[in-house]
């Protein structure tokens, strides 16, 4: 298992949180960040191709949003909950059907074969 | 109660009509003293649909009232005891066992009688009249020790007890006194066309035939003896000979009655005694018994408003009628035998297809005088609205029953005046439909509360969804049945598009056919449509950002994220060893354990990585995927048949441990369920399913379009006494029709509810193979079927997609929030109260 390590990119901290192997194309995993998890959505055709929001599910509570099933509404990047099926923006956390609820997110880059996370 | 108001109003006869009075007067005014007498042991029922009770249906599934209904009405009921004697001058009626009810207005709905010709013999055991629930108990009692039955009577009742007949599997006879059949309704064609096509389906018709006497036989029970020399050896004799009015109560009190029988009523139901009134089946206006439910529901809401303001009046009511006599569609509007002057004539035949169509046109050519049609009765709603409503006929009026070469005009049914009756029924006009909708009900469903229409006899059902679909439009409700901003289509739609392009990904769909990047409804949708066809491995790296997550992990999400294993037993049945092992992975994983509602065990509460593991070990004993995830057959329940029990006739366990390894896996638009139960007992609950297979003496009886859930519907009876063989081949072609051509989400209840032609479409579909496609249906479900994999063992051999399995990609430790409290020994999860209080003590 790979390990937390921190490395520096230009001015910005970085956080190494899984690699490449990991990800699973149009689709999403899981990593554990500290006490955050991080849901990861690997688009191989978007630019930025990984997302990074948190898997804890507001209107579920549980922590799932890892395991939706990702697609866009209204050109919007969503995943949709497996619970109940609300939708939340990979861009912004934004809950599509309701307007007070937003999940945190995490700015992602794929470089070479390490996803990194933007501290 | 205000008695200074409120009249004493007796109703003699619970029939359909007398019901119906009884609803409108309380619903007009619930002031009335109302006492119903009712002559036959049950309170009213739908005799229109009397027959389906042989083809499966319950009886009391044809109530229209209950005891206690009438109860909470504040009306005061009495069944069995009929009325014997009416007392005019002291404004009282006696019942058979005494009792007397006085009235201030006395209502007549006694209805018919099927009429017995006096024939010398008629009265023998074995002679029988069909009318009534207890008239069925009676032909089903007889026909036990039968294998031989007649109808006395080819018209429209005759011909449905012979279908009742011959539902009952006896070889059924038709006598019918004149020359052909149907003489009221049909012209001589159209006639003889019925009659070959009810021959074919060995049915055997004797016209012409006037019976002399009947007497016991010697080959068979009994033998009917013909004016003309013959005779027939028959077991059963049932009457159909026409119907005759019960008006003996009224011609005794002296209230005048027609020459041929009827209680004479003017245009407000009134009698020849002002305080009697009579309505429905029993009544005559202008010479003429109205011998259908629809003009008898018009005369209780004329007798009823006599009571109040608004009078209203009953002049008389159209007789056409569409029906399916033995299989055969038969219509027939106005005047079917051209009797008017100057009638022109424009008929089509049909000898291939067994279709004759005919239409009477006006002198003038410009309206429609009647029209009669068999085997096709396709226009018969086009033309009676023509016909109803006055509609000018086009220029060549012949279109209307052509077949359709080069596009005939159909009336579209915004050329319909806001005063067309869409359902003669239940009286509901175009304008009420609309006036529905201006008030909310924009679906079909509230459309039928809010007015009832199309809950009568069902004839109307395909106009009032072609009227509500096109003021739907009107309003600019976009009906349309794209599945989802990335399709402008419907699943049926791109069912096909895969198919006949062969497309086999999601990616390669979306790009030629769709717009963005696809969402959680068109995905999944998708990936079942590829399943269906092709039903290659869902976790194949193109399909798995497909699936719902339920499909992604083989197992299905309970609240808390943690999952549920389901391994499948097969008819329910496991053996000690088997139910050993789950009781160890069960301890092992501590895993909270129940039977499922459908005859399986279920272990809650596995974390996402400690699935591979279970269902490694799992496997290894012998189990296989239950499917408990997919949208693809679930279980097939089954009850203990005649391995063990007493009554059973059929090896149910078998035949469900035999369907469901068939089907196991295929993935289909919503779930499928299935049950085989032993015997008519119905222990597995059969009637509830998808498709049901219930044991009979002689095979079994298939049953189609059941649901429990949320709406709940009991299955439809489907084909009877079916072999082993056959009842697959009509699985198969069933399973596979629905698969290709039902919405997603869409169970078989609503899909077959929604066919447009119904169970009778389906039938000719699946049974007869209208379409042509039967073969290949059952190809394709072959094909399905044969790649079948567990794909609970095919995961397990690929440490590829294992990797999916991890809670988290970069750790092992566990999610904190799962939290489980201990309730009557097992393990369930923390509610977010003892959540917060584990919390405080950890
Ligand atoms: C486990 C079980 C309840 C139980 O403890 O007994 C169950 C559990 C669920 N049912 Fe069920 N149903 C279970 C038997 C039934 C039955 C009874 C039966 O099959 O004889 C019915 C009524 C019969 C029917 O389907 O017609 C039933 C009607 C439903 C419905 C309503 C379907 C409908 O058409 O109205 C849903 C919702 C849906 O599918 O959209 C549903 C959905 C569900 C879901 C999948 C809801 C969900 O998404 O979490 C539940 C999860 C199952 C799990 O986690 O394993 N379940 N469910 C039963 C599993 C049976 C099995 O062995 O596979
Ligand atoms: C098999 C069958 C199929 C049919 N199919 C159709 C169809 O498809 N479409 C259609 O429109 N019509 C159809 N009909 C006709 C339809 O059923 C009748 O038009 C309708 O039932 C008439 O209603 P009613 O209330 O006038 O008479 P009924 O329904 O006959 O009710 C009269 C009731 O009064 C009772 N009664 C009689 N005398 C007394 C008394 N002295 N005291 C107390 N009670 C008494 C009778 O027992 C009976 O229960 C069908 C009929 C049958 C038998
Ligand atoms: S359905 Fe019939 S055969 Fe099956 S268990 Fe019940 S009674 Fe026995
Ligand atoms: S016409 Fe019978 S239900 Fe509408």
């Amino acid at each position: 298992m790979n390990q937390t390590k921190y490395v520096s990119s230009e001015s910005r901290k970085t956080a190494y949180i899984c690699s490449k192997e990991d990800l699973i194309a149009n689709s999403g995993i899981c990593v554990l960040f500290g006490d955050a998890q991080i849901a990861v959505f690997y688009l191989p055709e978007e630019n930025p191709s990984v997302y990074g929001i948190s898997n804890w599910d507001p209107i579920g509570k549980a922590n799932v949003l890892s395991r939706g099933i990702v697609g866009d509404i209204g050109n919007e990047l969503v995943v949709a909950s497996p619970l109940y099926k609300q939708h939340f923006s990979l861009i912004h956390g934004q809950c599509l059907e309701q307007e007070e609820l937003a999940v945190r997110t995490f700015e992602l880059v794929l470089d070479g074969e390490d996803v990194l996370l933007l501290c | 109660m205000n008695s200074t108001q409120g009249k004493k109003i007796v109703v003699i006869g619970n029939g359909m009509v007398g019901h119906y009075y009884v609803e409108k007067l309380v619903e007009q005014s619930a002031q009335h003293l109302v006492t119903v007498i009712g002559g036959e042991p049950r309170p009213a029922y739908d005799r229109v649909h009397l027959s389906e009770v042989f083809s499966g249906r319950n009886p009391e599934d044809l109530a229209l009232t209950t005891r206690e209904h009438y109860k909470e009405l504040n009306v005061e009921a009495h069944f069995g005891d009929p009325v014997e004697s009416i007392d005019r001058d002291n404004k009282l009626v006696k019942t058979s066992t005494g009792r007397k009810f006085s009235y201030d207005k006395l209502v007549l709905a006694t209805g018919s009688y099927a009429f017995i010709p006096p024939i010398k013999g008629a009265d023998l055991p074995g002679c029988l009249a069909y009318r009534t629930i207890d008239d069925l108990g009676a032909i089903r009692a007889e026909s036990q020790n039968a294998t031989s039955a007649v109808v006395v009577g080819g018209g429209l009742l005759g011909l449905e007890a012979a279908n009742a007949l011959k539902s009952l599997g006896l070889q059924t006879h038709v006598v019918e006194f004149a020359p052909g059949l149907m003489n009221q309704q049909l012209d001589q064609r159209g006639s003889q066309l019925l009659r070959a096509m009810i021959e074919e389906l060995d049915v055997q018709v004797h016209t012409s035939k006037s019976t002399q006497q009947i007497v016991n036989g010697d080959k068979s029970r009994l033998k009917m003896l013909f004016a003309d020399d013959t005779h027939l050896d028959i077991d059963l004799i049932v009457f159909s000979a026409g119907i005759r009015p019960y008006d003996n109560l009224a011609k005794d009190a002296g209230i005048e009655t027609g020459p041929r029988g009827g209680i004479v009523i003017d245009y407000h139901c009134r009698t020849s005694d002002s305080d009697v009134y009579a309505i429905g089946e029993c009544a005559l206006l202008g010479n003429k018994i109205f011998g259908l439910v629809a003009p008898g529901y018009r005369m209780a809401e004329a007798a009823v408003s006599q009571l109040g303001e608004n009078k209203i009046a009953f002049t008389g009511a159209d007789m056409s009628t569409k029906l399916k006599l033995l299989g055969v569609d038969v219509g027939s509007i106005g005047d079917v035998q051209g009797a008017t002057d100057g009638a022109i004539n424009f008929e089509y035949a049909n000898e291939k297809r067994q279709t004759y169509k005919r239409i009477i046109v006006s002198k003038d050519g410009k309206q429609l005088l009647g029209a009669v049609l068999v085997g096709d009765c396709s226009d018969y709603d086009t033309l009676l609205q023509y016909y109803l409503n006055g509609i000018e006929l086009p220029e060549e009026p012949e279109v209307l029953i052509l077949p359709i070469l080069s596009g005939a005009p159909t009336l579209g049914v915004n050329a319909l005046p806001a005063t067309a009756v869409i359902c003669s029924c239940h009286n509901v006009t175009k304008s009420i439909i609309v006036e529905a909708m201006d008030a909310g009900a924009m679906s079909l469903a509230a459309i039928k509360e809010v007015t009832a229409a199309s809950t009568g006899c069902g004839g109307c059902t395909a106009l009032l969804k072609s009227v509500v679909d096109s003021q739907l439009s009107e309003r600019g409700v976009e009906i349309n049945n794209h599945i989802c901003e990335h399709f402008t289509f419907s699943r049926e739609e791109l069912f096909h598009i895969c198919k006949v392009e062969s497309i086999t990904s999601f990616y390669v769909l979306l790009d030629k056919h769709g717009i963005g990047r696809g969402c959680d409804i068109c995905k999944p949708t998708v990936a079942s449509i590829l399943a269906s066809l092709w039903n290659s491995y869902v976790l194949e790296s193109d399909l798995v950002g497909l699936q719902d997550t339920n499909d992604t992990f083989l197992a299905n999400m309970q609240k808390d994220g943690t999952y549920s294993v389901v391994p499948r037993i097969a008819g329910g049945e496991i053996t000690p060893e088997k139910l050993g092992v789950l009781a160890d992975v069960g301890k092992k994983y501590d895993l909270y354990t129940k039977i499922t509602g459908g005859q399986r065990i279920d272990l809650f509460g596995a974390r996402l990585n400690q699935l591979p593991e279970i269902w490694r070990e799992l496997i290894d004993a012998g189990f296989e995927t239950g499917h408990a995830y997919g949208k693809a057959l679930r279980t097939v329940k089954s009850c203990v048949g005649n391995s063990w029990c007493r009554y059973g006739v059929q090896d149910s366990v078998s035949m469900a441990i035999y369907v469901e390894n068939r089907y196991k896996g295929v993935r289909s638009p919503h779930k499928i369920k299935s049950a085989v139960s032993g015997c008519t007992r119905e222990c597995a609950e059969a009637q509830s399913k998808d498709f049901g297979i219930i044991a009979t003496e002689k095979g079994w009886n298939l049953y189609v379009g059941g649901n429990g859930g949320m709406k709940p519907r009991h299955a439809d009876l489907f084909a009877t006494d079916l072999d082993d063989k056959v009842l697959i081949q009509f699985i198969d072609r069933f399973l596979m029709f629905y698969i290709k051509t039902a919405d997603r989400l869409q169970r078989t209840s609503v899909w077959v509810d929604n066919l447009e032609g119904g169970l009778d479409y389906l039938k000719a579909v699946i049974i007869d193979d209208k379409l042509g496609i039967a073969t290949e249906l059952e190809q394709q479900m072959e094909a399905l079927v044969g790649r079948y994999q567990c794909e609970w063992k095919t995961t397990l051999e690929s440490e590829e997609k294992l990797k999916r399995f991890r809670q988290f990609a970069n750790s092992d430790a566990a999610d904190s929030r799962v939290v489980f409290v201990q309730e009557r020994g097992q393990k369930r999860p923390a509610q977010d109260a003892e959540r917060e209080s584990l919390e405080l003590v950890s």
